[in-house]
């Protein structure tokens, strides 16, 4: 042990991994444990997402102007795309849930842009938001296609165009793939978020190298700083994409749920 | 026991103990495995993920959707009517020209006519101030001719008082006595042939 600790206090410095720490749920306020209604840092940076929700979409458009300040053309460019894509996916006839749908799509891009802030906490990062947000989904269509079609909306698995002898097969198939469903939402936006603010954090780790060997270090240090610069960027990037992925497959849900065996 | 072991190991004293933090944290604070599966802080998470959608969903559904929903209404209908109106003003433009051009037409038009009269006002007068002229030069000729017709006419008067005169003289010259009477008959005579 001793000589250990000789040999860590000659290097002067270790490099230290802990990409996951980034991740842990602590309250806010004293070092209790995380209970229900615990005040936490979860809390703290859903409160971030939900003011800037209020920013962008409230405050942002209280002027009402004809044409349109910064922030209000940007609330209306959000307006207008989720409201084109429900209208374009899933019909006309969804639009009634076109809030819902935008409550998504707007926590879900906000939450992943602030989670970018460093020393931040990434609320879609955690499987325990997604498959919430995925089985709100889930349900809700699957409730919606029975009400909406009775026994008539298990006709969502039974393909019509497919071959008669072919079709008992294909409906197992889809069957598995509709309940899979909720599973690969919410795992794709969570895992997508996780990977990316890790492998930052990892690139980190390697970044102080230089202190502890020049000559790798050198070498390492540049590296390891570019490739934190360009994982970010991609994850800006992933930010947008996942939120976007997350709410079109809601659309394509709802439209199956709408309408099924439309194909 | 083994983690109070490494916790002064490491120097910690850490207020977190296993207890309280649950067998998600190790003693130094940081993650064991994956937080995401940690079983005790998803209750919280999703309590307060419900939270956070709730109060998103009504604020949109009650204040943010309907106001930029409006807002593009309100746009469009503006644009509509701004596209009218300039539809109209195009056409009170082309009503404009049309004016401007029958106004141009008609100025033109008069302005001939004006002309036209001028020409045949001068023309008038021309041929007044002509005829006038002619019937003056004609009176004037007619006048002179009869002077002229009146000095041939006492002429011939003088010649004949001065041919009778001059006859007589002569006769008498040459010693006859001459019957006045006869020199003049004779002279006029003569003077007619």
């Amino acid at each position: 042990m001793a000589t250990e600790s000789q040999d860590a206090a000659e290097k002067g410095a270790e490099l230290v991994f802990h990409p996951m720490d980034q991740f842990i749920v602590k309250p806010l306020f004293g070092d209790g444990a995380v209970g229900l209604f615990t005040v936490t840092n979860v809390t703290l940076w859903m409160a971030i997402t939900v003011i800037c929700v209020i920013a962008l979409l409230v405050l942002g458009t209280s002027g009402r102007s004809v044409v349109p300040t910064r922030i209000q053309s940007i609330a209306e460019l959000c307006y207008g795309f989720i409201r084109k894509m429900v209208e374009d996916v899933a019909g006309k006839d969804a639009l009634p849930y076109f809030p819902y749908i935008m409550t998504l799509f707007i926590f879900i891009v906000f939450s992943n842009f602030l989670g970018l802030l460093p020393g931040a906490f990434t609320t879609t990062s955690h499987i325990a938001v997604t498959a919430v947000l995925a089985m709100a989904v889930f349900l809700t269509v699957t409730l919606m296609g029975f009400f909406k079609h009775g026994l008539g909306f298990l006709g969502v698995f039974w393909i019509g165009s497919a071959p008669l002898p072919l079709r008992p097969i294909l409906a197992l198939i889809e069957v598995i793939s509709y309940f899979v469903r909720p599973v690969s939402h919410s795992i794709r936006l969570a895992g997508n978020m996780m990977a990316g603010h890790a492998v930052i954090k990892v690139f980190a780790a390697f970044a102080p190298m230089v202190m502890i060997s020049t000559g790798i270090g050198l070498l390492v240090t540049p590296l390891s700083i570019l490739a934190i610069t360009a994982i970010y960027a991609l994850e800006v990037l992933v930010a947008f994409i996942q939120a976007y992925v997350f709410t079109i497959l809601t659309c394509v849900y709802l439209k199956d749920a709408l309408h099924p065996g439309g194909h | 026991m083994a983690t109070e072991t490494t916790a002064a190991e490491g120097g910690h004293v850490s207020p977190l103990s296993l207890e309280e933090a649950g067998k998600c944290v190790d003693s130094h604070g940081g993650a064991i495995g994956m937080p995401q599966l940690c079983g005790e802080w998803m209750g919280n998470q999703i309590f307060w993920l419900l939270v956070a959608l709730v109060v998103i969903f009504f604020i949109l559904s009650r204040i943010a959707l309907p106001r930029i929903a409006s807002i593009l209404a309100e746009r469009q209908g503006s644009i509509t009517n701004d596209l009218a109106a300039a539809e109209d003003l195009k056409a009170k433009a082309v009503e404009a020209e049309e004016a401007y051009n029958k106004a141009l037409a008609d100025a033109r038009a008069e302005a001939q006519n004006i002309v036209a009269q001028a020409k045949a006002d001068i023309q008038g007068d021309l041929d007044e101030a002509i005829a006038k002229a002619d019937a003056e030069i004609a009176a004037k000729s007619a006048e002179s001719e009869k002077a002229i017709a009146d000095i041939r006419a006492s002429a011939l008067d003088s010649v004949k008082v001065v041919a009778k005169d001059t006859a007589k003289e002569i006769v008498a010259s040459m010693g006859s006595k001459a019957d006045a009477k006869t020199v003049t008959a004779a002279v006029t005579a003569r003077m007619k042939g």
